[in-house]
């Protein structure tokens, strides 16, 4: 696309900033929601796949470019699932309990 | 303004979405909605890229979008909580992956015309993407134990190491040149380092391990960004990087070990057999029954409940609740003591008892249940050894001394609910256990609990 790389880097420096600083303040009961969290954000690679799939060529690009693409697809998808299926075990505890251990779907 | 531009304005929003989803963490109440944000960002992302101006192939993209769903939500909808740890990891892998092979297409379209600085982001990508790629797949093997989860060194691991450190540095040179062949070399090299990388990591370092793919894999998405010039995709990464990096070290502290330890421990490390031993004095434990146990937590007045790994195995969780909930009804105090490091992955405590509804607020972190110790009649320890066992703050020479610990030999009394004798994942003699005050109960967690339950229901 169109940035520079020395626009690049600097968006790199300031996102590791925000990074920490979001993430420092994660209530320690969320750790593992925030660890499933964080993998279903790095799913944003299935744009980069699309991308090279859709603009490559040959036999190389086109097989590369397709197991990106599953691959992607399941981190994505599969990791904000997961997430909300945590999250939602630890929504609304303050108000009685839900009825039935039940839990999973 | 064009089509590209409005895109690029999109992507920002999808960028800020993510923030937002990480931001709602900070507290349970906002953090499912924060999430679904964050996924609402991500489909718009993913429709927006099919927008791009120079797109073909649509119809193959979409059937591996297919291909991928129909493998994900079903793994995805059907794990057990238990299972969480070995998920994550996997899908942490394949996003790895995912990012190794973009870069890899990347470079095989431009490796000609790419400068050294695009070289560099492509190399750096397919590094770390493998290597998280192979290395979560060997977590996922030995979480779902299909492997032993014990620490595997091979023979002349440190010169094998070595070897692959020696090649991954020459094909990276000769990648910087800008050769399709190296990239593809490195690749392969990756690949089995991340799984050299993995295996001498034992069971309860799991988590920090979980940590560190993460981050890798976080790091190698914003270095497929970089190649491919896109702001998105660099941002994404980035925040994961420094969310799993974070993590990383949050973990090491609570084991009280460095980093380099834990990860290459099993490699370099030989414990004094003494330290392993304990002081070689035959000592004998006490087993109680269910019924005297149960009499015992229904006439304390405070109970902490200490669980580990051993209750995801048993997946007593439900069980461990009524118990708790029982106790409570009769006025005793019951609060649950979380080691940082009890689980497989950071956090995996606080998932497992919020499946089995246990309120939030009861789930104590390490120093707020020590400094109430004295105060307790009872601890429980549920399929935990290492994170009470205070040869991690008495004994220098233990290979979990400096550790910090919940300190359970404070309390009045300590329960252990064990399957045997069999010392926890460091393989070390627990002195805790041939305490006077301990009781054991040998067999598994949950029929033990819910033999208690019963005792204490007639108690």
């Amino acid at each position: 696309m169109t940035e520079t790389t020395l626009g690049l880097f600097t968006i790199f420096v300031l996102s590791v900033f925000i990074g920490f600083e979001v993430i420092s303040k994660v209530s320690p009961i969320l750790h593992t929601p925030l660890m499933s969290g964080a993998n279903a954000i790095h799913g944003v690679i299935l744009v980069g796949s699309i991308i090279v799939l859709g603009t490559g060529h040959g036999a190389a690009q086109t097989i590369l470019g397709f197991l990106a693409v599953v691959l992607a697809t399941i981190n994505v998808v599969g990791g904000f699932v997961v997430t909300d299926r945590m999250l939602e075990m630890f929504k609304g505890r303050r108000t009685g309990s839900r009825p039935g251990p039940g839990g999973g779907t | 303004m064009n089509r590209v531009d409005t895109i690029e304005l999109i992507y920002l929003f999808c960028a800020v979405s993510f923030i937002v989803a990480l931001k709602g963490l900070s507290s349970p109440r906002w953090a499912r909605q924060g999430n679904l944000v964050g996924a609402a960002g991500m489909l718009v992302a993913i429709v927006t890229t099919f927008f791009l101006p120079g797109l073909h192939r649509i119809w193959l993209i979409l059937i591996g979008i297919v291909v991928g769903v129909a493998v994900a939500i079903p793994a995805a909808r059907l794990v057990k909580m238990t299972a969480i740890p070995q998920m994550v990891a996997a899908f942490n892998g394949v996003g790895g992956g995912a990012a190794a092979l973009v870069s890899l297409a990347e470079f095989d379209k431009s490796h000609s015309t790419a400068g050294i600085g695009t070289a560099a982001a492509v190399l750096f990508s397919v590094l770390i993407g493998a290597v998280s790629f192979s290395g979560s797949a060997v977590t996922y093997l030995k979480l779902q134990e299909l492997m032993t989860g014990r620490p595997v060194v091979l023979p002349n691991q440190r010169l094998l190491n070595l070897g692959l450190g020696v090649a991954a540095v020459v094909f990276i040179v000769w990648g910087l040149t800008g050769s399709m062949a190296a990239a593809v070399l490195l690749a392969l090299v990756a690949l089995v380092f991340g799984v050299l990388f993995v295996l001498p990591v034992g069971g309860a370092d799991v988590p920090v391990v979980i940590s560190l793919l993460n981050a890798f894999t976080g790091l190698a998405v914003a270095a497929s960004g970089a190649v491919l010039r896109m702001t998105l995709l660099i941002v994404a990464g980035t925040l994961v990087g420094a969310s799993g990096t974070l993590l990383t070290q949050l973990m090491a502290k609570a084991m009280g070990r460095p980093l380099a330890n834990i990860l290459f421990g099993a490699i370099t490390a030989t414990p004094t057999a003494a330290a392993i031993e304990g002081d070689g004095v035959d000592r004998s434990v006490r087993t109680g029954t269910i019924d005297d146990v149960g009499i015992q937590l229904a006439y304390a007045r405070r109970v902490v409940i200490v669980p580990g790994y051993g209750l995801a195995v048993a997946q007593a969780q439900h069980v461990v609740r009524e118990l708790a909930e029982l106790l409570e009804g009769r006025g005793v105090e019951v609060v649950y003591g979380i080691h940082p490091v009890a689980g497989r992955m950071p956090g995996h405590m606080n998932v497992l008892l919020a499946e089995a509804n246990v309120p939030y607020e009861q789930l104590k972190e390490m120093d707020e249940v020590n400094g109430q110790m004295p105060l307790t009649d009872v601890v429980l320890v549920v399929g935990a050894n290492d994170v009470v066992n205070p040869a991690a703050r008495d004994l220098p020479g233990s290979p979990i001394y400096g550790m910090p610990i919940i300190d359970a030999d404070h309390a009045n009394g300590v329960v252990f609910l064990k399957r045997s004798m069999r010392p926890g994942f460091a393989g070390i003699d627990n002195a805790l256990l041939y305490d006077p005050k301990t009781t054991m109960l040998f067999g598994d967690a949950k029929d033990t609990l819910t033999g208690l339950v019963s005792a204490v229901k007639a108690a």
